[in-house]
């Protein structure tokens, strides 16, 4: 375990988007186990903060690695891909229209406190994410299309932030 | 050991030696302390054989300080000196308590939490659970014959930065050494998971007297996963009694109470609630003040009603949790009740019909929590056998972010994340020559900085004059694994740097700790403060000699600048140990642990290097989860 080694080397995986998810959480759970604060609960002071610092290493390699769009996102800049996602927002017209049409149905539900459609629609979404995701790995780990694959994880991200509103938007009327 | 502890994880230099570790619930309303004996988790009773301590605080006239029953059956005649629910207040201000009407203390507002006027002198709410857990620790040394180790303490899972620190304050004041701040549901389950050998998703619904947390964990093969929680830290059975004791007032037309008739109704409505537990109909009698005569009779059905709302109000937290969790009600296994509020009959139906099951109530719920902190305190002090070796992962309950322009939020780290966690921002100036910039950091969920609870606020100086977006000024968020955050900024172009390292504005100074700590050892003749001394000496020696030791072992790992900055900070903690500034010391040892650290890291890194030498990903079996 090298404390400068990428996320993937850190829990020895391979370098790829559909990662095992069961070995990932073993590999977490195994180094958590090594380096976690609890381990050093009646170390010095110096020791308990490096075990912190690693601990806070593995947390972080993990939550990289976890969720799809972070582990894309991760890949993407380790294959020198960025997404860029401030200086590139172009995005074809077709998906913004597609978006907008989204935002006004979420926008429409909240305002009617139509907590049945919102929920609707978060798993509407969830279905469609899922169906690109599964299109993403296969750009990465069959094709290598890394070009594609940073277009799409653009899209996810936009779609990944809507779901984001839709659940705040739920929030926000179970609230009142 | 420090440094040979890295070199041989796992291993404790003396592994049978049985060392005294407790648990402790430090509740709103109760407070309980447990331990391990002979492999069983136990609550300590008192020599009257009773497990709960009310959390009730009363200060007499002649100095003496009395805890629990003995207080709490003098609250009704001694409101202003006698404190309940004292956890209401750690690391609040004013205006964040709710119903400072209807308290009978005198409240003054002081910088970051609000502190309370009584004979003894104006305490703050840190000083005033010290005083509850000071009467733990002598109960547990008295039982168990001897000093403590340390102890595990339990806080609301949504208990903030400043309500932890303030926690952790009280135990240093108390003169115990804490092993960890433990999140009260986890802690519940920790209680159930071993003693059920339980594996799957579990949702703890923990309604204590004066909070209400939900947390939902997954529970595999040793290891307690926190994937969400949420609650409302202002929520909890004391209100269930404020609504009774609201009916009382408008059933029998009473015109508004003295503080004492306010007090002695409360307690009134408490026992009724309790009564409603296991009755159809609860009898409330009491005479007031004035002379005046209270007869009245609470129906469960009438009790119901006036606390419905009370209840829907924990089901919404309960939604938003499993929702960050990414999970439904019916992928939950089971539901662990926590707090004696959950003994409320319907309570348990409400759960029961959220998560469509019956909810688990075999262990008592008021002890639940202790029993599993004593367990925790158990590994953590390393009385670890083969087998029971697990790991506790938790996640920090709310964002942590900055002020930026207009008065809004940028989250830095976001809630339900797995501690410890750093995450670091950039900014920059937007002055020709700026050289200051001020840093507000805040915690919540909200956009506005305003409806954000306000950490702590400092400025980093030093900036070198440059045109402005120049700098590149470097936020680093650090939050342990106990919660507690740090922030340091650093400016890091042309080789300047500058950092700050703040604590939140709602904890106490070292300063203010050890005002305390010489205020109680005047009082009290209690010896904390030597003994903190003391202790930081003992542990500057175990630091120095374990350096020496990894420097003997392993002194190829360094370079001969490095070795020299080393030696330097060694003879420089040598000195200061012969002093008596115990701030001197833990700074020489802050230096020479900063001096160390990458030697540390590289020596750790040999050793880990070592340990999974030869394991591969194949090697690695993953049971039942595939």
């Amino acid at each position: 375990m090298d404390f400068n080694a990428d996320h993937f080397t850190l829990f020895g995986l391979p370098r790829v988007f559909n990662v095992d998810q069961g070995i990932l959480d073993v590999r977490f759970r195994e180094a958590q186990a090594q380096v976690h604060p609890d381990k050093f609960a009646d170390a010095s002071d110096a020791d308990r903060r490096l075990s912190m610092q690693w601990a806070t290493r593995v947390n972080e390699a993990y939550q990289s690695l976890k969720k799809p769009l972070p582990r894309a996102q991760y890949l993407l800049h380790l294959a020198g891909h960025d997404v860029g996602a401030e200086n590139n927002t172009a995005m074809p017209v077709d998906f913004l229209m597609e978006q907008m049409e989204w935002r006004e149905a979420v926008q429409e539900a909240r305002q009617a406190g139509q907590v049945d459609e919102l929920e609707d629609l978060h798993f509407r979404l969830r279905d469609q994410i899922a169906e690109r995701y599964a299109e993403l790995g296969a750009l990465f780990d069959q094709q290598a299309d890394y070009s594609a694959a940073a277009d799409l994880t653009r899209r996810l991200m936009f779609l990944e932030k809507l779901q984001h509103d839709i659940d705040e938007a739920l929030v926000a009327l179970e609230d009142q | 050991m420090a440094l040979l502890q890295i070199a041989e994880p796992g291993q404790s230099e003396l592994p049978h030696e049985h060392k005294l570790a407790v648990g402790i619930d430090l509740g709103t309303t109760n407070s309980l302390v447990a331990t391990v004996r002979s492999g069983m988790a136990v609550v300590l009773n008192d020599e009257d054989g009773r497990a709960l301590l009310p959390s009730v605080v009363r200060y007499l006239p002649e100095g003496e300080v009395v805890v629990g029953i003995e207080a709490q059956a003098q609250q009704a005649l001694d409101p202003k000196n006698t404190i309940v629910s004292v956890k209401r207040f750690m690391g609040r201000g004013l205006e964040d308590i709710g119903h400072v009407e209807s308290a009978p203390y005198d409240f003054q507002v002081a910088p970051g939490m609000v502190r309370l006027k009584t004979r003894a002198g104006v305490k703050s709410p840190v000083e005033v659970s010290a005083d509850i857990l000071k009467v733990l620790r002598a109960r547990a040394e008295a039982a168990l014959g001897g000093e403590l180790v340390g102890a595990v303490i339990t806080v609301p899972a949504y208990f903030d930065d400043a309500q932890r620190q303030a926690t952790k304050d009280a135990a240093r004041l108390a003169g115990l050494n804490v092993l960890r701040l433990l999140n009260e549901p986890t802690a519940a389950a920790i209680a159930y998971g071993l003693d059920n050998a339980s594996e799957g998703i579990y949702a703890v619904y923990d309604l204590g007297g004066g909070t209400f947390d939900i947390s939902i964990l997954r529970l595999s093969k040793g290891v307690f996963e926190v994937m969400a929680t949420g609650g409302d830290s202002a929520l909890g059975g004391d209100d269930f009694d404020q609504r009774i004791l609201c009916w009382i007032s408008e059933t029998a037309k009473l015109a508004p109470l003295a503080p004492k008739d306010n007090r002695l109704l409360l307690t009134k409505a408490r026992e009724a609630k309790e009564y409603l537990t296991s009755h159809m109909e609860a009898p409330i009698t009491a005479k007031l003040t004035s002379g005046e005569l209270v007869d009245l009779k609470l129906t469960a059905e009438t009790f119901n009603d006036i606390t419905q709302t009370l209840v829907a109000k924990t089901l919404q937290p309960c939604k938003k949790a499993l929702r960050d969790a990414g999970l439904r009600p019916t992928d939950v296994k089971g539901v662990v009740m926590v707090g004696g509020a959950t003994r409320i009959p319907a309570i348990q139906k409400a759960v029961g019909e959220f998560f469509r099951q019956e909810p688990l109530t075999n262990l008592d719920p008021d002890k639940v929590v202790a029993l599993g902190a004593a367990t925790q305190a158990n590994l953590l002090a390393g009385n670890r056998n083969a087998g029971d070796d697990w790991l506790l992962l938790d996640v920090i309950p709310l964002s942590l972010g900055l002020e930026t322009m207009g008065g809004l939020t940028e989250k830095v780290i976001t809630r339900n994340s797995t501690i410890p966690v750093a995450r670091a921002q950039e900014f920059t100036t937007f002055k020709d020559g700026q050289t200051a910039m001020a840093i507000h950091v805040v915690q919540g969920e909200r956009e506005l900085v305003s409806d954000c609870r306000s950490l702590a606020r400092f400025e980093l100086r030093g900036i070198p004059p440059m045109v402005a977006g120049a700098p590149r000024i470097r936020v680093t968020f650090q939050v342990d694994a106990d919660g507690l955050l740090s922030v340091t900024a650093r400016e890091q172009t042309s080789g300047v740097e500058a950092s700050v390292a703040v604590k939140p504005s709602y904890g106490l100074t070292d300063d203010e700790i050890t005002g305390m700590l010489q205020a109680s050892l005047d009082n009290a003749k209690d010896d904390a403060f030597r003994r903190a001394l003391q202790e930081a000496r003992v542990e500057a020696d175990r630091l120095l000699e374990a350096t020496e030791a990894a420097l003997k072992e392993d002194a190829q790992l360094l370079d001969a600048s490095e070795r020299a900055r080393v030696d330097v900070a060694l003879e420089k903690l040598r000195t200061l140990i012969q002093g008596d500034d115990r701030h001197a010391i833990n700074h020489g040892m802050d230096l020479l642990a900063l001096e160390t650290n990458e030697f540390a890291a590289r020596r750790m890194d040999k050793s880990i290097k070592r340990a999974l030498a030869g394991k591969r990903v194949d090697d690695v079996k993953i049971g039942e989860e595939e």
